[in-house]
């Protein structure tokens, strides 16, 4: 092989090689090295160093440096008027005597002292991205046109690598800010929901803390039946907000201390369209909640309002948000009653799976109940709400567990009509 | 001549007496290289003054392999080590002639004419 062909062998090499490292490489510091290795390598320089241009300071970083040890310092300082005959004069491989007016003459000095030969300032759409300053060849000859139109390309290579990652950094840095306002947003949409839910217990003053409890219970039953984070988030705040439409019903029938007659219990059975209308005009991050709120009085048997709908027609949202309410209602005092027993509960809940609960929920939301009661978990996400002494784990564990297995075996034994 | 068998970081490598042989792999490239680097600067730091870089294995050298090589040659020059290369292939031989290595380190056709280069039984290293 002749040494002509040899050389432009391993020029080539050196190009595709460099090529793969600037489009393949996700670490900047490791393309960096590895491509400046690879012109260093293309003509056997033996000393050299790279830097990175920081409009903002000034500054030049070395951020790689073969060969000049110490002695280099870690950055040179350009006028902005330096920096633009860098641009403007040589955007070429060009010495350092070439390129006299483009650096102080302190720099100038120093790079004469370290041996530098050449300079490539490194340019991108008429910016200066970098530099590249280099020593001598190992062979000992001087730098010829056609290792300069190489130095040159290879530079140009560099400078594309270093000016995409910077772009590829503003849009990280972009990207982070934004998520960062949209969790900040989220933040404030939580709240005033929180503050939405207060304002709705407020008004029931049996209740208080109700749909802060629905929205907790619906959480523990989505994540149960394995729902995302995402999902769960957004069952919560259904949970907190099912209730909503109480705001127009008339303070004195939802806090009636005795049973409501008939056209109070028609007033009151608005709350749930009425609550849909509120919060249908609203972009919530999440899905579905108006329609969660509007069938949280919804029946698997179709017994239900505002809509009569049935079985699987009945979102796993809102069966999900059903459940939470009423297990809420046994479980907490109202005017006209005490709270039933944690066994009397799972009594009435084994009698609704299939009328007015769909199966696999009530299957979830006792699921999780057992974990607490057996200890399956550190979390005492009932025991908070339910309050100390409220759960005897001897009494309501067997029925729980026999209720589960009832359902896990055959659901629709239990249940009244299809839930899925 | 007591021989101590070494692997430092997966290059393979022993010590001749004085001298540090160290064994370069098939293809000298970033990986490999930056591994022969290391050990030449572990074995100079501990205050070896002569290596032997054997390139039996090795096929192909690219441009950060020769980048990689003209450290090693510049680490060994501060700190007064001799350095050789030694089983190095025609085609590799070409190249280092080609880029001027040649003209900052010492070849020979074998390992142990390599150590005797470094001894200085003898004086004349092939090419």
């Amino acid at each position: 092989m002749s040494f002509e062909t040899q050389k432009l062998i391993h020029t080539f090499a050196a190009l595709a090689d460099l090529g793969q490292e600037i489009a393949e490489k996700s670490d900047f510091q490791e393309m960096v090295r590895s491509s400046f290795h690879l012109l260093l390598g293309s003509l056997a320089i033996r000393r050299g160093a790279l830097a990175e241009y920081e409009p903002t300071d000034g500054l030049l970083r070395f951020i790689a440096n073969r060969g000049f040890g110490d002695e280099l310092p870690a950055q040179l300082t350009l006028s902005e008027q330096e920096a633009g005959r860098l641009v403007g004069s040589f955007s070429r491989a060009a010495s350092v005597n070439e390129r006299r007016a483009n650096f102080p003459v302190e720099d100038k000095e120093l790079l004469d002292q370290l041996g530098v030969e050449l300079s490539i300032p490194l340019v991108m759409r008429g910016d200066l991205i970098g530099l590249v300053v280099l020593g001598g060849k190992a062979n000992g000859e001087a730098f010829s046109d056609e290792d300069r139109e190489l130095l040159d390309s290879m530079a140009r290579h560099i400078g594309v690598g270093i000016k995409t990652h910077r772009l590829m950094e503003e849009l990280e840095h972009k990207a982070e800010e934004n998520r960062r306002l949209y969790d900040g947003l989220r933040e404030i949409y939580k709240d005033t929901v929180r503050a939405f839910a207060a304002a709705i217990d407020i008004k029931d003053k049996y209740t208080q803390g109700h749909s802060e409890r629905v929205g907790r219970y619906s959480e523990i039953i989505a994540r149960e039946l394995g729902w995302s984070e995402d999902r769960v988030e957004g069952i919560a705040i259904a949970g907190y907000l099912h209730d909503i439409g109480k705001l127009i019903v008339e303070r004195d029938i939802i806090n009636a201390p005795y049973r409501i007659n008939a056209k109070e219990s028609k007033e009151l059975n608005q709350h749930p369209a009425a609550g849909f209308e509120i919060l249908e005009p609203i972009h919530h991050p999440y899905a579905d909640i108006p329609l969660m709120a509007r069938h949280h009085h919804e029946r698997i048997d179709g017994r239900g309002y505002p809509d009569g709908l049935k079985g699987d027609e009945i979102s796993l949202g809102a069966r999900i948000v059903t459940l939470a309410d009423s297990f809420d209602a046994m479980t907490t005092d109202r005017p006209y009653r005490k709270r039933r027993t944690l066994e009397e509960v799972v009594v009435d809940l084994r009698a609704n799976t299939g009328k007015q609960f769909a199966p696999e929920v009530v299957c979830a939301l006792c699921r999780a109940i057992l974990k607490e009661v057996k200890g399956e978990t550190s979390e005492r996400r009932f025991t908070k709400m339910l309050g100390k002494g409220y759960i005897d784990p001897e009494r309501v564990a067997p029925l729980i567990a026999e209720l589960i297995s009832e359902l896990e075996s055959e659901p629709s034994a239990v249940a009244g009509g299809p839930a899925r | 001549m007591k021989m101590a068998e070494t692997t430092g970081d997966l290059v393979p490598s022993r010590c001749v007496g004085d001298t540090a042989v160290i064994y370069a792999s098939d293809y000298l490239n970033k990986l490999s290289g930056e591994r022969i680097e290391r050990e030449c600067q572990q074995q100079l730091e501990s205050g070896r003054r002569s290596l032997v870089i054997n390139f039996r294995d090795t096929e192909l050298v690219n441009s950060i392999g020769v980048s990689i090589l003209l450290g090693v040659i510049d680490a060994a020059e501060k700190n007064g080590a001799q350095l050789v290369f030694s089983n190095v292939n025609n085609h590799t031989v070409e190249l280092f002639e080609m880029l001027g290595l040649t003209r900052h380190v010492g070849l020979a056709k074998d390992e142990q004419e390599a150590l005797g280069i470094i001894t200085g039984l003898s004086a004349t290293p092939t090419t």
